[in-house]
């Protein structure tokens, strides 16, 4: 089997998993719903305070939403010894890593193209048209995020007080992407030229590049046993 | 690792050196045309951040050595340069804020290097947390060379990306090409306290390694005591 296939192979049996039981799904678009619900209360109604700082509640949300996902994505091997199971696989310890990560990748996407058209109703803004530049900016900025928080919940899978580290590790890790898709999704909502754009897309795909060569170089020390 | 005889001598030259940095500091460096008396903090906050960036290098140097070698001792180093590290950021941040305030007119303000400088506190927090926590120590060593990897190459890119957000700080005045910006005298108090302050971070890296060795004695012996 090809390097590819097994990475395929690894997020099928994880799609799957999450397919029965859709606990991370669900789990994460009802917070990051609630979370733009209370923002309304938060900022006092007031809609066009709302629109004018959306970007930045969007990113909110969908950073608060993504540790829950992330959390429990290597957490769940550890029941029933599974992480052993999977590490018997006759795969390539980058395979894991990857196939984990194209899991996180995409939970993370649906909940957030579900929660945009969400945020549209709610707040009354035309994300439809909007969409795919949206994409550009939601793709490169979850795939870094998934990278970053596949890596670090393989360490904090396990400790007494995971649910707490894995956001304190991985918040200020990705300041910068949180920082870059809020500008972008700023320039993308005011409707602003995509050019202005452009500067927090190369920086997202700079983080992107060396958080993923540098997690795909030290994950097999963090599954070893 | 380092005889006693060297980590005695380091010790004595960092006294030395903290000494000739406060003369230098209070008495032999002029009185700032502009700022006045409180220009003085930069002898100290300006040593102390440079000092965390080597303490926070040093950690990524000995991180990549440990995963490739797998030797306790570069772990050892790695953990006691990042506690120090913390300690000299905080007090570099600390010392800015209290610089800050008479200056610009704050205690603190949402400038490029400061919040890089505070994310990269952030970080090594987050590192000595997730040490505390892990039982196992060898894992929790594997566990933290990745962090102290990753967090270290992290820094130019958070870095770029407040630059690009927002800055207020005077350029580099030290660590920047072309001729320095600060007057001769200054420099002289200048260098001397960051002199001081690279033997006060070499004499506490001793030092705490020195304990870590200790410790791995004590469980050593404990082990002999009980078997």
């Amino acid at each position: 089997m090809s390097f590819v296939r097994r990475v395929v192979a690894i997020a099928r049996k994880d799609l799957l998993a999450e397919w029965r039981d859709r606990e991370s799904f669900s789990a994460m678009f009802f917070f990051a719903f609630l979370v733009l619900f209370l923002f309304n209360f938060a900022l006092g109604g007031d809609q066009t305070l709302i629109r004018g700082a959306s970007s930045g509640l969007l990113w909110l949300a969908f950073t608060f939403t993504s540790v829950l996902g992330l959390a429990r994505s290597v957490q769940g091997e550890l029941e029933n010894d599974c992480l052993d199971g999977l590490l018997l696989y006759p795969a390539e310890r980058e395979a894991i890593y990857l196939g984990k990560l194209l899991v996180n990748f995409t939970v993370i996407l649906v909940v957030e193209l579900v929660i945009f058209p969400l945020f549209a109703v709610l707040y009354n803004m035309d994300l439809w048209s909007r969409l795919p530049k949206l994409l550009l900016i939601a793709v490169p900025g979850t795939i870094g995020f998934a990278a970053a928080g596949t890596l670090l919940s393989a360490m904090t899978a396990g400790l007494r007080a995971r649910d707490a580290m894995l956001p304190f590790l991985l918040f200020p890790l990705t300041i910068p992407l949180i920082l870059s898709a809020v500008k972008g999704t700023e320039v993308v909502l005011r409707g602003d030229p995509f050019e202005l754009a452009m500067p927090w897309l190369k920086l997202m795909a700079a983080f992107d590049t060396v958080i993923l060569v540098a997690s795909l170089l030290t994950f097999e020390y963090l599954v070893e046993e | 690792m380092i005889g006693r005889g060297v980590e005695r001598a380091l010790g004595i030259l960092a006294v030395i050196g903290l000494v000739a940095g406060l003369y230098t500091g209070f008495l032999y460096a002029p009185r700032d045309a502009v700022q006045g008396e409180v220009q003085r903090i930069m002898y100290l906050h300006v040593p102390l951040i440079l000092v965390s960036y080597l303490a926070f290098f040093v950690v990524f140097v000995t991180s990549i050595l440990y995963l490739a070698r797998r030797w306790e001792r570069h772990d050892a180093i790695a953990h006691s340069s990042a506690e120090i590290g913390v300690l000299f950021t905080a007090l570099a941040i600390a010392a800015g804020s209290i610089w800050g305030r008479p200056t610009w007119g704050t205690w603190w303000t949402w400038d490029a290097r400061l919040t890089t400088t505070t994310i990269l506190l952030l970080i090594f927090i987050g590192y000595l947390m997730l040490r505390a926590l892990v039982d196992d120590p060898s894992r929790g060593a594997t566990f933290s060379a990745v962090l102290g990897i990753i967090g270290f190459l992290d820094v130019p890119i958070i870095h770029m990306s407040v630059v690009w957000w927002r800055t207020l700080h005077q350029p580099a005045s030290v660590l920047r090409p072309g001729p320095s910006t600060v007057a001769p005298d200054m420099q002289v108090a200048l260098y001397t306290n960051l002199a001081a302050f690279v033997l006060l971070y070499g004499y506490f890296l001793v030092k705490r390694v020195r304990l870590e060795e200790a410790r791995w004695e004590l469980s050593r012996l404990r082990m002999e005591g009980a078997a």
